[in-house]
């Protein structure tokens, strides 16, 4: 099967909501991580997402780009639909069986996963088509490690969207230009600082051009020193209309350079709103409680 | 770096093609000669190396086969293969006949036809010079007493009971042996004990002839032509007084012959080849005869070595082959194909090497599956350490971090894209160094290809060895040619070690 891959955005009418889940569930053996999201993001819009270990950001940030499928509701994201509603019955076969796939998943990684499988064709090309409109920044990198940090930026458009080689370098410099690394060009991963490592993260997801980008606790490996260089960038592309979902524990960061912050609590979004409301004056006790605590 | 990939690919398809034509042209069918199996390191008399030209085969057998072929207008060529070999090979159509002192007997006949015999000689004792006590079969029980594997003194010994008996693959080790005080008696043909220890001052031949032993040429069942041709051919030699005239040069001409040709007449015939090989063991070596004998082994040595070389190197490129076949399908193919791998897999280790090379070789032809000792040697060693490299290159792949597949899905690939272009490269640079240990490994092991009919490395020592009874010098020699040929690719292993695993730690890292 071959997938298209068209940069423009025409699929969004103005006014339109460019993310847009609704009643969002996700199941892991034994636990109910997700229990109905629902969630409007406009284009450019800035969206920090707060609350504590566990209460299920990481997975909810996975769903969006489909790292994980969803188990029913509906998710829109820069022009894809996708729904989908797996019946009581297969959930909670799944939920049995899936611990046993967990292992099995680790005897042969890379391979799909029994839920992947299920799934039919038309649903992986419109899968396909939003990973590559959706860039994602992990908790842990995950840079590739034989190449270098040009060619770590400029490999994902060649491959996926049959770019010229020359047009996918100078592309790849002008980005590491931005980020402030285009020194950096001809070292390999392990030569960079954990602030370095992030922003060539940062550039390689924006080679492809994204509509969206969800980053996962950008700067939690990071030396405090190094924080803001990275915080920097997604300021910049904040002012240059990019729409991005932050999960993060700097308070400061939500609070000064978000239009929106969400506070979950046990898979679910317990309230949100602009920051100052959030901050100042949350109307829910349990997001006053959790705020009380993580006060910087 | 960029294309380290790419390159390695690109170098491995040249080395298979080149690999495939040199298998085609290796294969060429010719009409008109005569191909005799024989085992060149069975030794005098028989069929050996001339001890003054190595490259030179000579026996009184190898004489037989040619007055034949001559008497026959056709053109006889050897091949080479171990002497308990010989009938299998025979029925693999590897050569037209056998003639190698194989005697005789009833249960041979029930799988080949034989000739009429050209040679018909007896079973004697050989014990060391100060042993007085051993002259009879009966005086043998309770000693312990060395033989020649599957011959008919081997036979004889345990027809007579209570005797401890050492089969020997060749004769020259088994008299070593007596002189070294490992065995109490050899009891082989009487050419064999006449040519390896009638003149060596520390053994003797004591008693009486045992036995009768009879030699004929071996044929498939089959060949009823081939077989009534050489039979006529043996008649005329007989009747012409040629065969006595052969037999005579090597001085083996002997009472059951006379009585056997009806023949008692005295010839004064000189024992021309016997004289020649007495004189060869006997006459003393000053060190730069020593040095001209092993300068003049080096044609062979170099041919040896190029066999030894050749065959590794194309068993990697098929072990390479099937180890990333079998791995793909262990870990990412669905159930029945994934199961089937691991039982390749597990079946490959759980049983000898040298089973697998007999397997190919012997069992194959029955089912109708007939190959080339090179080829069959190639796919031995090759499917061995390919299950092997498959285990190799799951390692490789299990160590690379399982994010990398995530990071590269997520940018918009497809997990076939993530796998060549982010997991495999990875993987390889994991992979190498211990590929290159197991090439090192390979290139010793593949000594083992001796056992079906190659001449290699190994095999051509234990030839020159053999005639010369030269082990230790020899035996430096080839070792010092094993080393040589890999450190190359020790160097190699080193050099990639040095630099992957800087990289290893970078992936493990990151
Ligand atoms: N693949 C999985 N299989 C089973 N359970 C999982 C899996 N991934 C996450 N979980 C569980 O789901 C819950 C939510 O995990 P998630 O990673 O989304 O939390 P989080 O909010 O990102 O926490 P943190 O702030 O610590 O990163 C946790 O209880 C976790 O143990
Ligand atoms: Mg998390």
């Amino acid at each position: 099967m071959k997938v298209v891959i068209d940069d423009n955005m025409n699929y969004l009418q103005s006014g339109d909501d460019i993310i847009s889940i609704k009643d969002l569930h996700k199941h892991f053996p034994k636990l109910h991580v997700l229990k109905g999201i629902d969630l409007q993001v406009k284009k450019g819009q800035l969206i920090s997402i707060i609350g504590r270990s566990g209460c299920g950001k990481t997975t909810l940030l996975r769903c969006l780009n489909c790292l994980e499928f969803f188990d029913s509701g509906t998710l829109r994201i820069a022009g894809i639909t996708l729904t989908r509603a797996k019946s009581e019955a297969a959930i909670s076969k799944s939920i049995k069986q899936k611990s046993g796939n967990i292992r099995k998943g680790f005897r042969t990684p890379f391979k799909p996963t029994d839920d992947e499988a299920e799934l039919d064709d038309d649903f992986h090309i419109k899968v396909q088509i939003l990973r590559s409109r959706v860039g994602m920044l992990f908790q842990n990198l995950n840079l590739f490690p034989h190449l270098t940090v040009m060619e770590n930026v400029a490999k994902a458009p060649i491959i996926v969207k049959g770019e010229e080689k020359e047009k996918s370098i100078r592309r790849a410099i002008q980005l590491l230009e931005k980020v402030g690394l285009k020194d950096f060009m001809k070292r390999y991963p392990y030569q960079l600082s954990g602030g370095q490592a992030q922003r060539v993260a940062i550039a390689r997801a924006l080679a492809m051009s994204p509509h969206v980008m969800l980053y996962d606790e950008p700067t939690s490996a990071l030396d405090p020193e190094l924080v803001e260089e990275v915080l920097q960038v997604m300021r910049n592309l904040h002012k240059e209309g990019m729409t991005q979902i932050i999960v993060t524990h700097a308070m400061h960061f939500a609070r000064t350079a978000s239009d929106m912050v969400v506070y979950m609590e046990d898979g679910k979004i317990i309230e949100s709103g602009p920051p100052e409301e959030i901050f100042s004056n949350a109307k829910d006790p349990r997001t006053k409680q959790y705020l009380s605590i993580v006060k910087d | 770096m960029y294309n380290i990939e790419n390159r390695i690919i690109k170098l491995w398809i040249a080395a298979t093609v080149i690999a495939c034509l040199t298998l085609t042209l290796s294969a060429q069918p010719s009409k008109k000669i005569l191909r005799y199996g024989a085992d060149a390191s069975s030794g005098a008399p028989y069929v050996f190396q001339n001890p003054k030209d190595m490259s030179q085969l000579i026996g009184f057998e190898v004489d037989i086969i040619n007055e034949i072929a001559k008497d026959q207008g056709w053109k006889a060529k050897h091949v080479q293969n171990e002497w308990d070999g010989l009938i299998p090979g025979l029925e693999r159509n590897d050569y037209d006949v056998a003639i190698n002192g194989i005697e005789i007997t009833e249960d041979r006949m029930g799988a080949v036809n034989f000739s009429i015999p050209y040679y018909s000689t007896f079973e004697q004792i050989v014990v060391r010079r100060d042993q007085e006590d051993i002259n009879t079969m009966s005086d043998l029980v309770g000693k312990v007493v060395g033989t020649l594997d599957g011959s008919l003194a081997q036979k004889i010994l345990e027809v007579q009971g209570g005797i401890d008996i050492r089969a020997y693959d060749d004769e020259a080790k088994s008299y070593k042996d007596l002189e070294f005080g490992r065995l109490d008696a050899v009891l082989i043909d009487e050419p064999v004990a006449k040519y390896y220890a009638g003149w060596n001052p520390q053994l003797k031949l004591a008693g009486q002839p045992i036995g009768e032993v009879t030699y004929g040429i071996v044929t498939r069942k089959s060949d009823t032509i081939l077989l009534d041709q050489i039979n006529r051919s043996i008649d005329r030699m007989k009747k012409s007084g040629k065969l006595r005239e052969i037999l005579e040069h090597w001085n083996m001409w002997n009472f059951m012959m006379a009585g056997f040709m009806d023949d008692h007449k005295a010839t004064n015939i000189p024992h021309i080849y016997y004289n020649d090989y007495l004189e060869s063991q006997g006459k003393h070596i000053t060190f730069f005869d020593q040095l001209r004998r092993y300068i003049g082994f080096m044609p062979m040595l170099g041919e040896a070595t190029l066999v030894t070389l050749s065959l590794s190197i194309l068993s990697m490129l098929v072990a390479v082959t099937v180890g990333l076949f079998v791995v793909l399908l262990r870990v990412y193919a669905p159930q029945p194909f994934s199961g089937m791998a691991v039982i390749f897999i597990e079946s490959i280790r759980g049983t000898p090497l040298l089973i697998q090379l007999y397997f190919i070789f012997y069992a194959l032809p029955e089912l109708g599956i007939l190959i080339s000792p090179f080829l069959a040697g190639v796919i031995g060693l090759g499917l061995n350490y390919g299950a092997y490299e498959a285990e190799n290159y799951r390692a490789g792949l299990f160590s690379v971090q399982r994010g990398q597949m995530e990071a590269a899905i997520s940018l918009g690939m497809t997990r076939n894209q993530a796998l060549r272009h982010v997991i495999l490269p990875q993987a390889i640079r994991l992979v190498i160094p211990p590929m290159t240990n197991d090439f090192i490994s390979l290139l010793k092991d593949s000594s083992l290809v001796s056992v079906i009919t190659m001449v290699e490395l190994t095999k051509q020592y234990q030839l020159i060895s053999n005639t010369y009874f030269n082990y230790i010098g020899m035996g430096i020699l080839v070792a010092g040619i094993y080393l040589l040929i890999g450190l190359p690719f020790v160097k190699l292993a080193k050099l990639a070690e040095r630099k992957f695993t800087v990289d290893k730690r970078k992936i493990i890292k990151r």
